[in-house]
């Protein structure tokens, strides 16, 4: 059937320009701070400069006599109405404000509500606080320690020990490297790091008087999951809550907990009748808000002398700080840290892990990073560079020989895991092929010949995300589905609305190029909303890389409902069987009459103006999607080094990465992903890390000392995929916001590493700053 | 607190408003003049979402006093392009994917037009200088070089050419 030139599709595997982005160019975003209400009021939040310490008097009085201050909120007013503590994701409990003592620095102690944001500040200042120091409990082996200061003698237990948890089989392991020739082992440090996105958090709370709705803006990566909290907590009738999570300034993990920020601001705005805003200072969501990883870690692999991988055996000790706020899944409160057997087969492995309180801020949330899978993923690859070194062999040479193969997935892990597809040989030959593998080596043994530092460092990861099946996954109960609700308009767009949210992924492109691509509709008629828990279906938001895996097979499972019901109505209007269609280039056609067709366009007037008697008008779905299985992309990076002799200074060359996540709906969106996820990958293992003083003080809560990469030391990151689908997933994706976080430390790591080997350097904690690189130069005698 | 009037030149617009002389100039653009594409992320002049041009300059607008910009020349984001024709720069972030959350390119922009207005031709590393002030936690920058390069070559090439008038 000839027809005029019919807009793009935009389907699937198309570099479908953002629909989000004309107005973030244009500076028409709405981040939280450009909310304004009429009438709405400021709240700045007084903090404590202590670590551990009683809280002897709270005095107002000043801050009350500030003109424009109009009230300032304790813990003893959220006592009174039974607010004063609140659970965090993981079902421990952490205070709003303190009645009793302090647990971190720079914890919230009061909030001072006033008519702007300059006079809020100023009445921080009059709220005096009289406090009594108490001993900081920094490092978590000594907490552990019989007689160490409790930091929650509220848990009515006698120690600092929070939870222990294991993974695999003990007996098996112990066996495995009872009989092995080769164990290799290794203490790690994952430090404590914070996501740092650019905008702060923050949020507008805002009461109805008439109906008394509470609707609070907020900077949250879950709005449907935080309505369920803040209404149990409150006890506000969920259908008079509705959170909606506006354009966001970067997520990566930071922005799914409750921070105790928003729910005074709610308090705030209850109490006064009035709106309320709070916003965060730089300082403030450093030195308080939920950090991720600080994973203490000794690891083992047992191996034949040949160099097979027999088992692997880890203990970790986690330093959760004040309070376990992490947000994983409530079944593993070490996340997903069982993963670390990684891309290698292997007859056993045990993994244990142990939680300690401590006085720093609660945690630990991701850093762009499914539930510990780059702590996970750090320590396998680390240990197999290890294990090469030991037997003196090629670290791409190990890896080829312990892959799982690729005919052996779906893979049952020695941990548990059912990996659903892989081909990691073809991944590492895709990466080796590229960079130029064999004449890196070459080059290094020149160079090492002249004394030059030069490494290079692989890392073939498996990553494991899409949480995930309901028999297994939740958050405080609730199942870790995903949804997604369309509806087609009579002249064949649609309008899509999805349980997940964006905060830069560029979900408002590629949810509706998925239902483009399923529907045949232009990816231009289609507009995608979220965020906002009024009109959106329920879902529990987009961290852990799992939009694509859970919303975006629910996208896909809607619209082809939507394309069944279709198929019924171009029958009728064909005057032909349901059965006699075929779904091709988009369009329902008689088989072997394909000229007699009918355009999803043309259906869609058709619901709505001539649908078959007997059938609904009207062309929707919504599907709430229940993942049969996680999803595990994987990917093979090579990262070339050089170290200055003279400063330490590791400069990255090259880094090239080579992923697999599946079937991809953006390349050029797939690509932004991982030259950002490199980039957050990085910054850990060469910037970032937060240290604190024996005191408990935070020792750089500014962006002057803790160090975000720049453009300047960020690589021009290489990139390129090879296409392993999802077997269980609708259209075969995996997920890859993640897949480079958790995939280049090792391979930056490895690769200094590597430079420094023939010095007898086999391991490095990262950051690996100037500083300790330096040392170990100088150490071995080769420091210019 | 007693207030003082405060007039700058913004996007070639004069506005006036009567400000604390403590209010920072990125609390003056977004509050008092209700221009919110201009962003704040750190407090320290560290992150860069908060650059605006003062006289052609870019400039961290959290570490700068509203009074101090009295009677000079401010452009934001807001006086780049229009719904209708997108500056170049802009056309390069969008077709380049140079932004992800959005967050951070405001100021980039900027600092990319202060760039290409002095340097028409830069190379990776003068793009890579001139924006390592401005912080971005989401695209790795490589996507912001190349949309930067790709302005300067659409500006280059428009300069190039001559101009097209209505009764040409």
């Amino acid at each position: 059937m000839a027809t005029t030139a019919q807009p793009e599709i935009g389907g699937y595997g198309k570099s479908v320009r953002r629909k989000e982005d004309p107005r973030f160019l244009q500076g028409k975003g709405t981040y939280i701070d450009d909310v304004v209400l009429p009438d709405m009021l400021h709240m700045d939040i007084v903090r404590s400069p202590y670590a551990h310490a009683r809280i002897l008097k709270i005095d107002p009085s000043a801050a009350l006599a500030t003109p424009g201050v109009l009230a300032v909120i304790t813990g003893k007013d959220l006592e009174a109405a039974g607010l004063a503590w609140m659970p965090t994701l993981m079902s421990d409990t952490q205070m709003v404000l303190p009645v009793e003592k302090v647990v971190y620095q720079a914890q919230e102690v009061a909030a001072v509500i006033a008519t702007d944001r300059y006079t809020a500040a100023d009445g921080v200042l009059g709220v005096d606080v009289d406090y009594e120091p108490l001993p900081a409990v920094v490092d978590p082996f000594k907490a552990l320690e019989p007689g160490s200061p409790l930091v929650r003698p509220d848990k009515g237990k006698d120690t600092n020990h929070i939870w222990h948890w294991e993974a695999g089989d003990k007996a098996a392991t112990d066996k495995v490297f009872a009989e092995a020739d080769v164990v290799v082992e290794q203490d790690l440090y994952i430090p404590r790091i914070h996501v740092a996105s650019i905008e702060t958090c923050g949020c507008v709370a805002s009461v109805d008087p008439i109906s008394g709705k509470l609707t609070i803006w907020m900077t949250t990566q879950a709005p449907h999951a935080i309505r369920t909290v803040f209404s149990l907590v409150s006890g506000i009738p969920e259908h008079k809550i509705r959170v909606i999570s506006p354009d966001i300034g970067g997520g990566f993990g930071g922005k799914v907990p409750v921070y105790p920020g928003y729910v005074i601001a709610v308090v705030a705005a209850l109490t006064t009748g009035k709106p309320v805003k709070w916003i965060e200072d730089r300082s403030e969501n450093l030195q308080a808000d939920s950090f991720a990883r600080d994973y203490h870690i000794h690891a083992e692999l047992a191996a034949t002398k040949e160099g097979k991988i027999r088992g692997m055996r880890v203990k970790t000790l986690a330093d959760h700080g004040a309070a376990d706020a992490a947000a994983n899944p409530s079944k593993f409160p070490a996340g997903l840290f069982s993963i670390c057997t990684g891309s290698y087969d292997m007859e056993a492995a045990h993994v244990e892990v142990d939680a300690a309180y401590t006085t720093k801020p609660p945690g630990g949330v991701a850093y762009r990073c499914s539930f510990r899978v780059t702590e996970a993923v750090h320590t396998i690859e680390r240990l197999v560079d290890r294990l090469a070194g030991r037997l003196g062999i090629d670290p791409a040479e190990l890896r080829y020989q312990n892959f799982i193969p690729k005919e052996a997935f779906p893979y049952h892990s020695p941990t548990g895991w059912e990996y659903d597809s892989g081909d990691y040989k073809l991944a590492l030959d895709t990466a080796l092929e590229q960079i130029g593998y064999a004449d890196l080596r070459k080059e290094q043994a020149e160079k090492r010949a002249r004394g030059e530092l030069m490494g290079i460092g692989i890392s073939t990861f498996t990553e494991i995300v899409g949480a995930g099946p309901s028999h297994t996954f939740d958050i405080l109960g609730i199942k870790m589905f995903d949804s997604a609700e369309i509806r087609v308009h009579p002249t064949g767009s649609a309008i899509v609305r999805i349980g997940v949210q964006t905060q830069g992924q560029g979900h408002e492109t590629t949810f509706a190029q998925i239902v483009a691509d399923e529907l045949g509709l232009p990816v231009d008629n289609i507009v995608v909303e979220h965020g906002d828990t009024d009109t959106a279906p329920y879902g529990l938001g987009t961290y852990a890389s799992r939009s694509t895996p859970t919303a975006g097979a629910a996208t896909a499972v809607a619209a082809r409902k939507i394309r069944e019901k279709a198929r019924h109505i171009a029958a009728h209007l064909l005057e032909c069987n349901p059965d006699d269609l075929e779904w091709v280039d988009h369009t329902f056609r008689v088989k072997g009459v394909p000229d007699k067709a009918k355009s999803m366009t043309e259906i869609a007037f058709a619901a709505y103006t001539n649908h078959p008697q007997g059938m609904e008008a009207g062309l929707e779905a919504v599907n709430y999607y229940d993942p049969p299985n996680l999803t595990f992309p994987f990917g093979a990076y090579v990262c070339v080094v050089d170290i200055d002799p003279g400063t330490g200074v590791v400069k990255i060359r090259r880094f090239l990465a080579i992923d697999d996540c599946g079937t991809v709906i953006n390349p050029m969106i797939v690509e932004g992903q991982v030259h950002g996820g490199l980039t957050m990958g990085m910054a850990p293992s060469l910037l970032e890390e937060i240290t604190y003083d024996e005191d408990g003080n935070m020792q750089g809560g500014t962006l002057m000392d803790y160090l975000l990469p720049t453009s300047m030391e960020t690589p021009s990151w290489e990139s390129d995929r090879t296409c392993t689908p999802s077997p269980h997933h609708p259209f075969g994706a995996k997920g890859v916001g993640e897949s480079p976080t958790v995939g280049a430390p090792p391979a930056i790591a490895n690769a200094v590493v590597d430079a420094l080997s023939h010095l007898g350097v086999t391991h490095i904690d990262i950051p690996i700053t100037p500083w300790k690189v330096h040392k170990l130069l100088v150490e071995a005698g080769v420091a210019r | 607190m007693d207030t003082v009037p405060v007039t700058i030149t913004i996007n070639g617009a004069e506005r006036t408003a009567s400000v604390e002389p403590r209010t920072l100039l990125v609390h003056y653009i977004r509050e008092h003049l209700r221009l919110t594409g201009t962003h704040i992320g750190c407090d320290t002049t560290s992150c860069g979402a908060c650059t605006v041009l003062l006289d052609g300059t870019p400039i961290k607008s959290c570490t700068m006093f509203a009074v101090q910009a009295n009677g000079r020349s401010v452009t934001t984001v807001e006086g780049l392009g229009s719904p209708t024709h997108l500056h170049p720069i802009q056309e390069g972030f969008y077709a380049k994917h140079g932004l992800q959350c959005g967050y951070c390119t405001p100021g980039m922009m900027l600092v990319a037009k202060a760039l290409l207005d002095r340097n028409p031709d830069p190379t990776e590393l003068e793009i890579r200088e001139a924006i390592s002030g401005n912080l971005c936690r989401c695209t790795g920058y490589v996507n912001i070089v190349r949309a930067v390069e790709h302005a300067a070559d659409a500006m280059r090439q428009a300069a190039s050419e001559p101009a097209v008038a209505g009764g040409n």
